[in-house]
């Protein structure tokens, strides 16, 4: 039987909620423990050398582990970043074990392991673009993952991820892509550093209150049916595929439930697509009726 | 006398450092410290009120629908609605919610907590046929261990088979986690952080097929929690009994109780919940919960000490970079002064001593299994069980309520955003009391305060230097083996700590915010 391939990941976790795992924890297929145990593609495993909400060990053991996964696979591991990264009062705002007795920054820890990685997936709308941590007045200064690593010179290039949470899939398959075919070439990729496969359309496109939109039948208050758009629905300014992907199991998506799409897998999520319950103003839409 | 350091803590959500100070094997000194700080009640400033429920649920992935729920409470009290809430929208909340928490609950014992008593490595001798427990034995054989090695080695007590049979059930509660979280979806459009429980009530509406839908789903999580989840614990109890004596706490527990049976009353905390609230201490004698008697103090946080002993009400704090004068980024919350516990034992405890039949019927009868008294559920395995049957009363209760919902009839009252008001939002989350406060001014928030489980629970010392529940539970723990402190992990996660819920700011009154833009 040929070896399987090993392919090391450590995911840091940065100014975060923990939406991002919980979210690929619920992974329909692969399910996570495909993720975990099995070969997530023939030949290939994915080795979770550090992820601190579902990993066994604790304390300095596991920051070890993290360490050593670094000096031995150098250009080999994919590092996951999940959080912004808090940058004032010298990285007391977020930090993640000790050395020589004083904390360690996360930005510190992002640096290390982001400039030696084989690859870098900005995972969740805060790694990506700041999102929910550096939302005004942004009292940690959090900055995303490429705005860190521009600001610390670091060139691996990264991959985001957005959403918040971003849905399973959209990890699953970014993980499946690097695995199958190397990085991303810039093409695949959209001008937010966004996998085109997955952000490639506007929620408006492909929603199922679509139809009502185009005749003007609009929701006058929540749990109405029509478009949501008068109520501030964001599906109009927001790339992403949850219309025809659905969330969890297929269960159900945002304005499937009556709840509008509140512009989270946006660069600015939350300011520029805040107040969430007041209407977008009147842009002409881009990508609708231009016969794609 | 020696240190040990447990940073980060893992299988827990968020950022959470726990140091010790261990002197003749015994535990003389411990300090829990939150580590990461973002500010969420910060950022609400100026912002739209209605926009809480969305921002609040990010404080935390794990438990956003508690936040949704609380915030929702909030600002239907703020919005002077809090008693005109459509009995379908009033259920579908606590459908909503409660699919949240079966999942939690799940997800807590097999997923977070588990692996300190369960060793996988044993399933490398598997000679059955299960095809879960041959891929585990399959990924053992490939030798990269990650995520389950490296781990602190030594007492794993089960016998191989009944480390087998637990690893299995570990691969099973993944997907029966995940079917409750397509449950709540189902009437809360996606998890984490669902768009539909909204002042007013629910934007989803019930149809027969949603309600078949979630009542076949909500059939299997029953099943596994009493022929799986429940046989475990007590499995767990029943090997490492001393786990009863072990991480006892400050015996003072607090319950808001959740689960609204009707909605006619505006004060929440007198409504009748399934999950009753209210205070009881060792002597297991019920007081009622008095919220103006809460206050949040900073004597040992990074925040200014001018801030200190407010109550959520007229919360005025700020952060500072002053690191000497504490060690943690979690306020210290007390009540009168006095330290409590807060999550499933209080809101069972206080579920038992009120009286609720159906709880307390489950509670002599789990008891009595487990053979012990009521008092040895402060303890770190009386966290688990409660929890387990906090998980079964309220999976019990969920059917009844889902054939309550009219389709066709309304879910959701409109309302209008008054120029000026102040509201409070009282519910035990998964892991215990949860509070939302808020004060609008020009239909805008002026205010916003959260006082979250966590915060309560892995509270660090308070201004008089009473130690928070945590590190009360931690104090006295005699530790066998220094390199190895199951004792101290397994009491931290009993707790299920909730770390990014624990840390959150609010900022002094008064500052505007006018930048919000709609992009």
């Amino acid at each position: 039987m040929a070896k399987t391939l090993e392919y090391p990941v450590i995911w840091l976790q940065g100014a975060t909620c923990t939406g991002c795992p919980v979210s690929v924890l619920n992974s329909v297929s692969p399910t996570i423990k495909n993720l975990l145990i099995d070969e997530i593609l023939p030949g290939k495993h994915v080795s979770l050398r550090y992820q601190a909400t579902v990993m066994a060990g604790c304390g300095e053991q596991i920051i070890t582990a993290m360490e050593n996964t670094w000096k031995q696979h150098k250009g080999g591991y994919i590092l996951v970043m999940e959080g912004a990264i808090p940058t004032r009062g010298n990285g007391r705002y977020c930090s993640l074990g000790e050395r020589n007795g004083n904390p360690v920054p996360i930005g510190d820890r992002a640096a290390e392991l982001g400039s030696d990685a084989l690859a870098v997936i900005a995972l969740g709308t805060c790694a990506a673009y700041g999102g929910i941590a550096a939302a005004a007045p942004n009292v940690s200064q959090s900055v995303s993952l490429p705005q860190f690593f521009r600001s610390a010179g670091i060139k691996t290039p990264t991959i985001n991820v957005p959403g918040c949470p971003p849905h399973p899939d959209w990890f699953m398959g970014t993980v499946a892509t690097v695995l199958l075919t190397g990085l991303p070439k810039p093409e695949d990729l959209d001008e937010f550093g966004r996998p085109k496969a997955f952000y490639g359309s506007l929620i408006h496109e492909n929603c199922q209150r679509r139809a009502y939109y185009d005749e003007k039948k609009f929701a006058k208050k929540l749990s109405d049916e029509g478009c949501l758009y008068e109520l501030g629905c964001k599906g109009p300014v927001t790339h992403a595929d949850c219309p025809t992907r659905l969330w969890n199991g297929g269960a159900n998506w945002c304005v499937g439930s009556g709840g509008m799409c509140i512009g989270c897998c946006s660069p600015g999520f939350p300011d520029l697509v805040s107040p969430i319950y007041q209407k977008a103003p009147d842009v002409s839409l881009p990508n609708i009726g231009a016969g794609r | 006398m020696s240190r040990i350091l447990l940073d980060p803590i893992t299988r827990i959500e968020g950022h959470l450092k726990v140091e010790v100070l261990v002197d003749n094997g015994a535990v003389k000194e411990a300090k829990s410290t939150g580590t990461l700080f973002r500010g969420i009640e910060l950022i609400l400033q100026g912002r739209d009120p209605r926009d809480a429920q969305h921002i609040t649920q990010r404080i935390c992935g794990v438990c956003p629908t508690s936040h949704s729920i609380a915030a929702t409470l909030n600002l239907d009290s703020a919005f002077g609605i809090a008693d005109r809430i459509p009995d379908n929208g009033r259920i579908l909340r606590n459908l909503i919610l409660g699919a949240a928490h079966l999942s939690d609950h799940i997800l807590h014992f097999y997923h977070l907590a588990a692996l300190d008593y369960v060793d996988v490595t044993k399933v490398a001798a598997y000679e059955g046929k299960d095809s879960a427990l041959n891929s585990v034995k399959a990924f053992i054989e490939r030798g990269e261990l990650g995520p389950f090695v490296p781990r602190y080695e030594g007492d794993y007590r089960f016998p191989a088979g009944v480390d087998q049979e637990l690893v299995g059930h570990y691969v099973q509660a993944l997907t029966v986690r995940r079917k409750g979280q397509e449950m709540l979806a189902i009437f809360g459009g996606k998890i984490p952080h669902n768009p539909a429980v909204v002042p007013g009530g629910v934007t989803e509406t019930p149809s027969v097929d949603k309600i078949t839908s979630f009542l076949w789903r909500l059939n299997d999580i029953k099943d596994f929690i009493n022929n799986v989840y429940l046989p475990d614990v007590l499995t767990v109890a029943k090997t490492y009994s001393d786990y009863f004596e072990i991480g006892v706490g400050c015996r003072n527990l607090l319950s808001f109780g959740n689960y609204d049976l009707d909605g006619a009353n505006p004060d929440y905390l007198a409504r009748n919940r399934l999950m009753k609230s209210g205070m009881i201490s060792a002597d297991l004698k019920m007081q009622p919960v008095d919220p103006s008697k809460i206050a949040e103090y900073v004597g040992n946080s990074w925040y200014e000490d001018s801030t200190t002993g407010l109550k959520p009400a007229e919360g005025k704090t700020a952060p500072t970079e002053n690191w000497a004068k504490g060690y943690s980024w979690v306020k210290a919350p007390r009540y009168d002064g006095k330290v409590y516990e807060v999550g499933p034992l209080a809101r069972l405890l206080v579920s038992y001593v009120s009286g609720q039949p159906a709880v307390k019927e489950l509670v002599d009868s789990a008891l009595s299994v487990a053979g012990i008294q009521p008092q040895a559920l402060f303890s770190v395995l009386g966290r688990h069980l409660a929890r387990a049957l906090c998980a079964k009363v309220l999976a019990d209760s969920m059917g009844e309520w889902l054939l309550q919902l009219k389709p066709g009839e309304p879910t959701y009252v409109p309302y209008e955003i008054p120029e000026e008001s102040e509201g409070m939002g009282l519910v035990d989350g998964a892991r215990g009391a949860l509070g939302h406060w808020i004060e609008i001014k020009d239909k805008r928030i002026n205010r916003y305060q959260c006082v979250v489980p966590s915060t309560w629970n892995m509270s660090p010392q308070d201004d008089e230097g009473q130690p928070g529940p945590l590190e009360q539970a931690l104090i006295g723990t005699k530790v066998r083996d220094e390199a190895n402190p199951f004792e101290l992990v397994r009491i931290v996660r009993s707790f299920d700590p909730c770390l990014a819920c624990a840390i959150h700011v609010m900022e002094p009154r008064g500052r505007s915010l006018a930048r919000f833009r709609v992009g």
